[in-house]
């Protein structure tokens, strides 16, 4: 089974946003960059597999220099070798363009199976996955919290509001991950020495055919054209009262009269 | 030249999701704005009885793609569908709930079209007879608006928050002609939720509760929950200590919701958490711990025991309602 896992670099979720001078990006100073959470599990899933059904488990990622870091540490969770598509032509893609770079990419490799994470959580875009698969016509599976693989086919349990829906689909095939699939290990100390000698390879778009145009801001079809922080809360009301009940009484006075919203 | 809007409406076992007639309550708005026609979508099987209902939310037109090769989804199917109804039909726009099905169908769609898609939107407006959407990212903590090119302009409206408005139109009821092509994703088993309680991203009022539950018992917040018609919630602590299942997960892992009500009980707020549901229109925290970093984000807050307050704000209810 040769497994690519889409993975990548996003701000650590505890990073304090902030809109850079253009209006149009944020300041990436400071910026502590991690994998994905949902990209973590898909390099997981992978390498469960793997360790199954045998194979190679490869990790592909668009993105700058430092994303080099975020290959590594899938690298020394256990993944077999990773690419990395750096080139400044795809600054500002939207999800169409990085999903064309990314297909791209796969067209040139050999794949049974391709795993990403259900959203990035910088640009929350849940877009790029099902756009791959959708160039690459293969088919594909959203939030998959199991899966199982037999005789060339994937059967995988899609999570939707209030259910989920087994799906089967044939190989190869796309699938996100979505929390509950697995618990991502930690890179050992072995591992992360492994990792240093592992093959990772850097290309720029015009070695995968690409024109600049295409891609990033160039080429984004969907484009920012004003970012701004969410409207402000304005600080609450602490409730203080001598007793439970009255903290309560008052509590849903308020919640009737003021706010309206029982 | 394309014209109109196209808003997909979600149905389940031949009922429409509530989203559906948020999508088409939204896209009756940005059709006045265009003065253009606002035609609903619907695909499924055994769907052409609650087609009319559409109308009742601005519908002028109601397209029923009716086949038994709808009867699930699946991602090629509903995008071949409804890719050939847009070529067929040339709107301008194309509105769809962002459930997790439509966040996939429009993701899958707008990649087949090669068009410009704004997804989760929690703001939809024309300007310059052109689609502009609002749209949070990282989670939240940063608000973008979107221009999209080429035709039809996708966007996905995230649930609950669009209003529901009641205007009937004529709703003409068109159905059409399906060829769902190779299907090669099929729907092997359903496991769906039959309690009938209110899914937690549709529901307005959400009860939900932390590692302070300090045990799987939620039968106080269930208790608050049912008696406000709302649903259940939890953190990634409650989850993970295996007190509350996955689904009910709200975070950044998690589900986001957008509730007119939010109770956080016995929730620190971490910045995960708030990614979840700081879009909700008011919070009330209840938290022991007066330096709860929650308290910062709540409209109203109590401090105080959990086990003590909710039980308490619960009679407070009843006897209003009584
Ligand atoms: C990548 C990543 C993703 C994450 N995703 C999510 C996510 O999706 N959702 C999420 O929630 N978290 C998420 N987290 C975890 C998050 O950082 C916090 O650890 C988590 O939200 C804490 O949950 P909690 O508030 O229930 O627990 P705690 O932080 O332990 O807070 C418990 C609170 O309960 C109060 N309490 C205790 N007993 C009582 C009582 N009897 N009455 C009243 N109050 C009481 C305490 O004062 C305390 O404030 C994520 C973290 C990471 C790194
Ligand atoms: N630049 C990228 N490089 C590699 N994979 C990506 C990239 N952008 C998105 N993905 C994959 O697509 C998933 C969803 O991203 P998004 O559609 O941006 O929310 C991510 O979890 C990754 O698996």
């Amino acid at each position: 089974m040769n497994i690519v896992v889409l993975l990548k670099q996003v701000p650590d979720t505890e990073t304090q946003i902030q809109i850079a001078s253009d209006g149009l990006s944020i300041k990436t100073e400071d910026i502590k960059w991690v994998v994905n959470p949902y990209d973590e599990f898909a390099v997981e899933e992978a390498l469960q597999i793997k360790e199954k059904l045998g194979g190679t488990v490869t990790i592909l990622t668009m993105g700058p220099k430092r994303a080099v870091e975020s290959i590594r540490t899938a690298l020394a969770m256990g993944a077999d070798r990773g690419v990395l598509i750096d080139d400044p032509a795809t600054e500002g893609s939207d999800a169409l363009g990085t999903a064309k770079v990314l297909a791209a990419a796969l067209k040139g490799m050999e794949y049974d199976l391709i795993i990403a994470g259900q959203r990035a959580v910088d640009d929350d875009g849940y877009q790029v996955p099902a756009s791959v698969a959708e160039l690459l016509d293969i088919p594909h599976v959203p939030f998959v919290i199991k899966e199982e693989i037999t005789d060339g086919k994937i059967r995988c349990d899609c999570t939707i509001e209030g259910g989920v829906l087994t799906m089967e689909t044939s190989l190869p095939a796309l699938f996100t991950t979505q929390k509950g699939i697995n618990e991502p290990r930690y890179a050992s100390l072995p591992g992360i020495m492994k990792a240093k000698k592992k093959p990772l390879d850097t290309k720029t778009i015009s070695e995968l055919g690409i024109d600049p145009s295409e891609v990033g801001t160039a080429g984004a079809k969907a484009k920012v054209v004003s970012m701004k922080l969410p409207p402000e809360r304005k600080p609450g009301k602490i409730i203080e009262a001598d007793s439970a009940a009255a903290a309560a009484a008052e509590l849903v006075k308020l919640l009737r009269n003021e706010a309206k919203v029982i | 030249m394309a014209e109109g809007v196209f808003a997909v409406a979600e149905q389940r076992d031949g009922k429409f999701r509530k989203i559906s007639f948020e999508t088409v309550s939204e896209g009756r708005r940005l059709a006045d704005a265009l003065g253009e026609d606002l035609t609903a979508v619907i695909l499924g099987q055994g769907i052409e009885g609650i087609a009319p209902e559409l109308g009742k939310y601005g519908a002028d037109r109601i397209l029923v793609a009716d086949d038994p090769a709808l009867a699930d989804y699946s991602s090629e199917g509903y995008t071949k569908v409804l890719a050939d109804l847009i070529g067929e039909k040339e709107p301008k726009i194309v509105l769809i709930g962002a459930t997790a099905i439509g966040k996939d169908l429009s993701a899958r769609l707008a990649a087949r079209l090669g068009v410009g898609l704004a997804m989760d939107c929690t703001e939809l407006k024309i300007e310059n007879g052109k689609l502009v959407a609002t749209r949070p990212i990282y989670a939240g903590k940063i608000y973008i608006e979107v221009e999209l090119e080429g035709t039809p302009q996708i966007a996905s409206n995230r649930s609950n928050v669009m209003e529901i408005t009641e205007v009937q139109k004529d709703g003409v009821i068109e159905k059409v002609s399906v060829d769902a092509g190779q299907i090669r994703t099929v729907v092997v088993d359903k496991r769906i939720d039959t309690s009938g309680r209110v899914e937690l991203t549709e529901a307005d009022v959400v009860v939900s509760g932390g590692r302070g539950m300090g045990g799987p018992d939620f039968s106080v917040l269930e208790e608050l929950a049912d008696l406000l018609g709302g649903a259940v919630g939890a953190s990634r602590a409650a989850v993970d200590a295996g007190y509350r299942p996955q689904s009910d997960q709200v975070g950044q892992t998690g589900k986001v919701v957008s509730p007119n009500l939010y109770i956080a009980c016995g929730i620190s707020g971490a910045i995960q958490h708030l990614a979840g549901m700081s879009s909700s229109k008011y919070i009330v925290a209840i938290n022991k711990d007066p330096e709860a970093p929650i308290f910062s984000k709540a409209d109203y807050g109590i401090v105080g025991d959990l086990f003590e307050v909710v039980p308490a704000i619960t009679a407070e209810i009843k006897k209003l309602k009584a």
